[in-house]
Order: structure tokens, then sequence, then C-alpha cells
């Protein structure tokens, strides 16, 4: 009896201790997230504020919302699928996003109105992924029950139809029209179109909106199906309702930045590693600053120490991919 | 009380059960016994939605459940597989306190931690509440997992072998709790039981399955009879009597050379 009191004294010191060292964590991440977010605003402005300022802002604004999707949407899909190897980008959900914009071009032509608005092509190309969600819904958590060496297998060779049906189409396409294609797809931070960077904010705000209803289910679900089903959630809707937000989110960065594969797996496990909860909406909270300072750090270098000799994809890859390897190592020899 | 009337359920062409129907009632301790594939897991996991049936109808509290809301039902029934795993990075505590979600949708009250409090405890997990499930034996683990379900505190409470992985003492210390939840808190408990031993001491009520179909269904001194546990198990059991108990002895002693 003695020991259950002092334990019972001891609980809220411990769970309280930890939770103050991820606080000062979370704290950390959006500090240094707004350092640099500072720096990629000042640095070699030469006083030339009214030029440099609004076309930096851009930027920023676009990676930051990149980088959010990207991160929010990795951390929300390993809940669902409960592993943390799997991302959206991994089982092709971005070249998905893709091959929609480069059939669109290839069927319609360049000069068609879902091709030249900004605003109506990501309405489409969203509508689209929608209904893929739905039916990777009802293909894999509904008939094939939820197996994740299927969903694994299935997403990988998806995936790469998907990568190869875009390349055929644009080697089919006429050069000029591929162009717009490229433009569209590989649409770095340096020519963010500011029509398209306000819809995306709508869309994400509707769709964190659409999130909020689900956000109480998500540690439920991460602890496994049955578990979650035992403990009252409705996995059939909630699992569903989360795919489609998914989905939403992984259009959204693509339509900004291009699929960039690791970035999502890194700054996942990057929070997963970093705080000691396993609550999902603080892991969510650190992913997203993690993947703003991946971006803007990642940005800041490829601007100003490789003059845009080189993408940002290929700079965090490589960070991330060496930060991850030493997570893992460390884990190992713990 | 739950109700299962003419449960069919095969996967693909394999009939797992066939036209199943039984009740289980609240304040009884109901054991499923029988064979490998008799069908006794199936049907515990019929009963806690986690796999539909092909015919037939479960109904609890005079309800069928597909009329229940999934959160309404979690405060109603509990259930437990037989083995549990989580990638999560939990600590016992963590686990245990998940049970209270449907009660509480994530946001636990003092009331609440006192429930938890209280599972731990009754599990004797005290020592160990702060450590990682990754850190503890399988045993330890299942107990952890079983506190969680009985912070559910449900009426009903499903167990597919909660004994699995547990050593005797644990094993003992574990039937004792779900009888105090069966007499004190009045809850209606469903195991599915491989001891012949353990059903025979700790049980009201047994049903015995066969083929995916109920073979005998009665109160425990009536099932636990030579010539039905031979039909059922298809050994020759010998019961003796000792301290007041049916005991099983199943390993064929008989047989041994003299």
């Amino acid at each position: 009896m003695k020991a259950t009191i002092a334990d019972v004294e001891a609980a809220p010191t411990t769970s309280s201790s930890i939770v103050i060292t991820d606080k000062v964590k979370l704290a950390g991440l959006a500090l240094l997230a707004v350092a640099l977010i500072a720096v990629f605003m000042l640095i070699q402005a030469q006083g030339m504020w009214e030029f440099v300022l609004p076309r930096r802002a851009v930027k920023i604004l676009a990676m930051v919302l990149a980088g959010a999707s990207i991160a929010a949407s990795t951390v929300i899909f390993q809940s669902v699928t409960n592993n943390r190897i799997l991302t959206p980008s991994i089982i092709g959900v971005d070249s998905l996003y893709v091959l929609i914009q480069t059939a669109i071009v290839f069927f319609l032509g360049s000069m068609h109105p879902i091709v030249l608005s900004p605003s109506l092509n990501f309405l489409v190309a969203v509508g689209v992924m929608i209904l893929f969600s739905l039916i990777m819904h009802r293909l894999f958590f509904t008939e094939l029950k939820s197996n994740i060496y299927v969903l694994l297998l299935m997403g990988i060779i998806f995936g790469t139809l998907f990568q190869s049906l875009s390349s055929f189409l644009s080697v089919l396409i006429d050069p000029n029209e591929f162009l717009v294609v490229q433009r569209r797809m590989f649409a770095s931070f340096n020519q963010v179109k500011t029509e398209l960077l306000t819809l995306s904010y709508a869309a994400a705000a509707a769709t964190a909106l659409y999130l909020s209803r689900y956000a109480r289910f998500l540690d439920v679900l991460a602890l496994g199906k049955e578990h979650a089903i035992n403990l009252g959630v409705d996995h059939h809707r909630v699992v569903r309702g989360l795919l489609v937000s998914v989905f939403i989110l992984i259009s959204i960065s693509t339509a900004l930045v291009g699929p960039i594969t690791f970035l999502g797996l890194i700054v996942a496990n990057v929070a997963y590693e970093m705080l000691s909860t396993y609550r999902r909406l603080p892991l969510i909270g650190a992913a997203i600053l993690v993947s703003i300072v991946a971006l803007v750090g990642g940005q800041l270098i490829v601007e100003r120490v490789f003059s845009f000799s080189t993408t940002l994809s290929v700079i965090i890859n490589f960070i991330g991919g060496i930060y991850f390897l030493y997570l893992l190592l460390k884990e190992r020899s713990a | 009380m739950i109700e299962v009337r003419n449960i069919y359920k095969s996967y693909g062409a394999k009939t797992v059960l066939q036209d199943v129907s039984l009740t289980m009632e609240k304040g009884k301790l109901t054991s499923l016994i029988g064979g490998n594939g008799a069908g006794k897991s199936t049907l515990l996991s019929i009963v806690s939605r986690l796999i539909p049936a092909d015919r037939g109808e479960v109904f609890i509290d005079g309800r069928s459940l597909k009329e229940y809301h999934s959160s309404e039902l979690a405060k109603k029934l509990s259930f437990l597989k037989q083995s549990n795993h989580t990638n999560l990075r939990l600590t016992v505590r963590d686990l245990v306190s998940f049970g209270r979600f449907p009660h509480s949708q994530g946001r636990l009250t003092p009331s609440d931690w006192e429930i938890v409090d209280r599972a731990i405890e009754s599990m004797e997990l005290e020592e160990m509440q702060h450590k990682y499930l990754d850190q503890l034996s399988g045993g330890q683990k299942q107990r952890a997992f079983i506190a969680m379900v009985v912070a559910q505190d449900t009426d009903y409470i499903l167990l597919d072998e909660p004994l699995n992985n547990l050593d005797m003492k644990h094993s003992v210390q574990i039937m004792k709790l779900l009888r105090r939840l069966v007499e004190e808190s009045g809850k209606g408990i469903v195991v599915v039981m491989h001891d012949i031993n353990f059903a025979s001491t700790y049980s009201d009520h047994i049903v015995a399955f066969k083929e995916g179909r109920i073979l005998y269904d009665g109160m425990t001194d009536d099932v636990i009879e030579p010539n039905i546990l031979r039909e059922v198990f298809g050994l020759d059991i010998q019961i003796g009597h000792v301290c007041n108990q049916r005991v099983c002895v199943y390993f064929a002693s008989n047989a041994w050379p003299s």
C-alpha cells in the first residue's frame, strides 16, 4: 500500500516533467523556425525592401503551407496504418497528383481553362484526388482487411505505375505542352502563383476544420484497429474521413512544391524521436515545425550556399537522410 | 444479457460457425471451451463487432448489435483478443488510461484517474506502471492490457484466452479478479479457455464448441463430465474431486505402460 501511495504521488510529477521537456522542445523548434524565416526574409536585401519582401513572403508562405501539409498528412496517415515507415508519398499519393495534372494537359490541351486557370485546375485535381481516396479506402480498408503488407505492395506498385504513366504521357505530348506540365509539377518556390497560394490556404483551413472532428480519435487509432473498435471508434467512418484529408493535404503540398518523397518520412520520425509523448497532436505540431525548418533552411542553403545550382529536394534528402540514419544508430546502441 | 441467435460464419469454403445460438448473462462467468478451430474466438469476434456474421444476429440487453452506435457500445461491452500488440511507445499507465476513452473521449477527469489507479492495482502493476510496454515480459504486458479492459468498466467483458502467457500465480490472480467483478459488480464475463481446470473452477456456465457448433451448454457441474469432455476434446479425461473442486486429469495417464 505504501508503494501505491508513493507511485500515485510520483505519477503527476513524472508525467508533467515529460510534458515540460516536450514543451521546451516544441518552443525551441518554433523559435528556430521563426529565426530561419527572419533570416530568409532579411538576408542580403541591400535596401530594396519593397522589391524583396513581398517576393520572399510569398515563398515563405508557400513553404510553410507545403511543409505543414506534408508533415500533418504523414503523421495522420501513419496513425491510421499503425506504422512509421509508410507515408503517403511512398505509396504514391503525390505521383497520382502529378499523373492527374499530366493527364489533364494530355487530354484537354494546354489552352483548356482547366489548365490555364490555377484555381480551376487545383479544384479539379483535388476533386479527382478525393475520389481516389475513397476508392483506396474501399479497396484497402474494407476489402483487404487492412493488411499493411498488401498496402505497401499495392502502394509501391501504384506509385511506380503512376510515375511511368506520367512520363509516358509526357513523351507523347507536344514539347510545348510538356513545358506547361513541367512548370506546374516542378513549381519550385521560385515561381509560386499568388492565386494558387490563396486558394491553397483556404483549402488547408477547410481541411483543418474538417480534421478537428476526428482529432480526438488519432491517439486511439494509433493504438491499433481492434483496440480502437473496442474503445468505441467508428473505425470505418473515421478512417475514411482521415484518408480524404490526407489526400487533400498531399494535393496542396504537391501543387505548391511538387513531390518531395522523403520529407514526410523524415519529419514524422524526427518528431517521434524528439518528443517523449505518444499523443498525436503535439507530434503533429513538432512534425510541422521540423518540416518548416527543413524547407526554409534547405531553401536558404540552395539560394545562398549553392546559388541555385542544386535543388531543395536534394538538400532535404541528403541532410534528412543523414539525421535519420543517426537516429536509427542511436536507437540501436541505446 | 447477450443473446446470440442463429449465427453462421464461413471463410471461403470453410464453415466456421453453423447455427450457433446461446445466451450469456450478467452476473455470470461463462467459459467457451473446445479444441483449436472450433469457432470460439470467431464467435467472440462477432459479438464484439470485429467481424460481421454471415447470418444471424446478436442482441445486447435486448437491442440488436447493429442498432448501437460504436461509442455507446464501448461503454457497455469491452473485449480483448488473445495476442495484443501496439506500435505506440506507451507506459503501462498510459495504456490503462486508454480504457477511459469511451467515457471521457481522451480528457480524463480525476475520477477517471481513480478508476485507472484501481485497475492498475487490481493487476498488481503499481510498481511497473511507469515502465514502457516494450520493457515488459509477455505476461506483464498481458496484465496491462487486461487492466485497460478493467478500467473500461463495462457491463460485459469478453476475453479471448486471457491466461495466454501468464504464469500460474497470475492466472489465478486474474481468475479471482474476474470472479470478484462478476460477484461484486455484477458484470457478465465471457472467456475463451483452454485450460479445462480453470474453466471448471471459476466459471458458472460452460459452452462447449466442436466444429462450429455448440455441443453442450450448461452449468459448470453438468458439463464437466467424462463422457461430455470425451466428445468435446476427443480425449479420455478422468475427473477427480480435490478440495470440493472437479479436477480434470487429461494427461492420459491410463495409457502409460504400467
